[in-house]
């Protein structure tokens, strides 16, 4: 792809990008009051964005990866999610050593 | 809820209180923006191009998308519309952070919303469900820091991309779904956790085996989504149907 190519790419690709982050608000303002429903909706909003964005990569990466996330998930019930990672990456670095010999 | 700007203390307080905030994700976004600068260099992007790319998009996930479609001469428009689809979840959460920002002036709204990646629109759901108004002054203080991380985080990876070692021996290329657990167990006290979350899991894992990333991500959060709305009351007056 030539440089000016590249660069529409890019503007384009962010301005899409932003169109996301403000359409759903600009969608919603057309609705007011909300319906139980779509508020219940919204408020789930998080669990079932997160819980999708993440399911394959735990469930479908291999022993090593589900076992490091379920330690992980185990740490995020007492600690912040610094500690949430960082007990995921040190098992999941452990596993993958022991795992491969 | 006062109408009245807060004294300038406060302001000052909170959006220091905001920073301090996002320091326990900061460790996340560090090898994910350096492994993007690096990667952005090697595939061919000069500095300025990948920091174009990580400054005005700043959707790291459909960044990667882009770099490794680019690798395959994909078109453009086809490229476009993956990255649409990924970041097609920025929509849900738009509608659902909005209901939060009455504090925001119409130009304060629009940076809000132009800043919002996914540990941003977290953090600000929760602070707005803890404290019932979220204030200017916190979510840019929050989301700023997180912002300024993320571009210096891409300097250093296009400077000293060569410096990373194996990404895999090291687990960092798992930072990512760790931190969005992370994020995720911030919610376990909403009511309906368990059902909503199990069920956008099973849809996102069918729709990856079956149709294939990076669909998963929408066709699981709309599975999760009409098991809130299933399961909420429905009429105004807040009866239960069941």
């Amino acid at each position: 792809m030539s440089d000016a190519g590249l660069y529409a790419l890019i503007l384009t690709a962010a301005f899409m990008a932003f169109l996301t982050r403000i359409g759903g608000h600009l969608i919603l303002t057309r609705f007011t009051p909300l319906h139980p429903r779509v508020e219940a909706a919204l408020e789930a909003v998080p669990i079932a964005v997160l819980g999708a964005l993440i399911a394959p990569a735990i469930l479908l990466g291999g022993p090593a990866e589900l076992i490091a996330s379920i330690v992980a998930g185990v740490v995020a019930l007492r600690a912040s999610t610094a500690w949430v990672i960082v007990s995921g990456v040190v098992v999941l670095m452990v596993l993958r050593r022991v795992m491969v010999g | 809820m006062s109408t009245v700007a807060p004294p300038r203390g406060e302001t000052r307080t909170e959006a220091l209180a905001g920073a301090l905030a996002s320091l326990t994700i900061l460790p996340a976004i560090v090898p994910f923006g350096m492994l993007f600068g690096a990667l952005a260099i090697t595939a061919g992007f000069t500095p300025a191009q990948t920091l174009l790319a990580s400054g005005a998009i700043y959707a790291g996930a459909s960044q990667y998308l882009m770099l490794e479609m680019l690798g395959q001469s994909i078109s453009p428009l086809a490229i476009l519309l993956a990255m649409l689809a990924i970041n097609f979840r920025h929509v849900l959460y738009s509608a659902a952070l909005g209901r939060h920002l009455q504090r925001f002036s119409i130009w304060q709204k629009g940076l809000a919303f132009a800043m919002m990646v996914d540990p941003v629109f977290a953090a600000g759901e929760q602070r707005a469900r803890a404290t019932s108004s979220l204030g200017p002054a916190w979510y840019f203080g929050y989301a700023l820091s997180v912002y300024a991380v993320w571009m210096l985080a891409n300097a250093l990876g296009l400077s000293f991309g060569a410096l990373i070692p194996e990404p895999a021996r090291w687990g960092l290329d798992y930072v990512l779904p760790l931190y969005f657990l992370g994020l995720l167990m911030g919610f376990r006290g909403t009511s309906g956790f368990l059902p909503v979350l199990g069920v956008s899991v099973l849809g996102s894992i069918v729709v990856h085996l079956t149709i294939g990333p990076p669909y998963h991500i929408l066709g699981g959060a709309l599975a999760g989504l009409a098991v809130a709305v299933w399961r909420a009351p429905a009429a105004r007056d807040g009866r239960s149907d069941r």
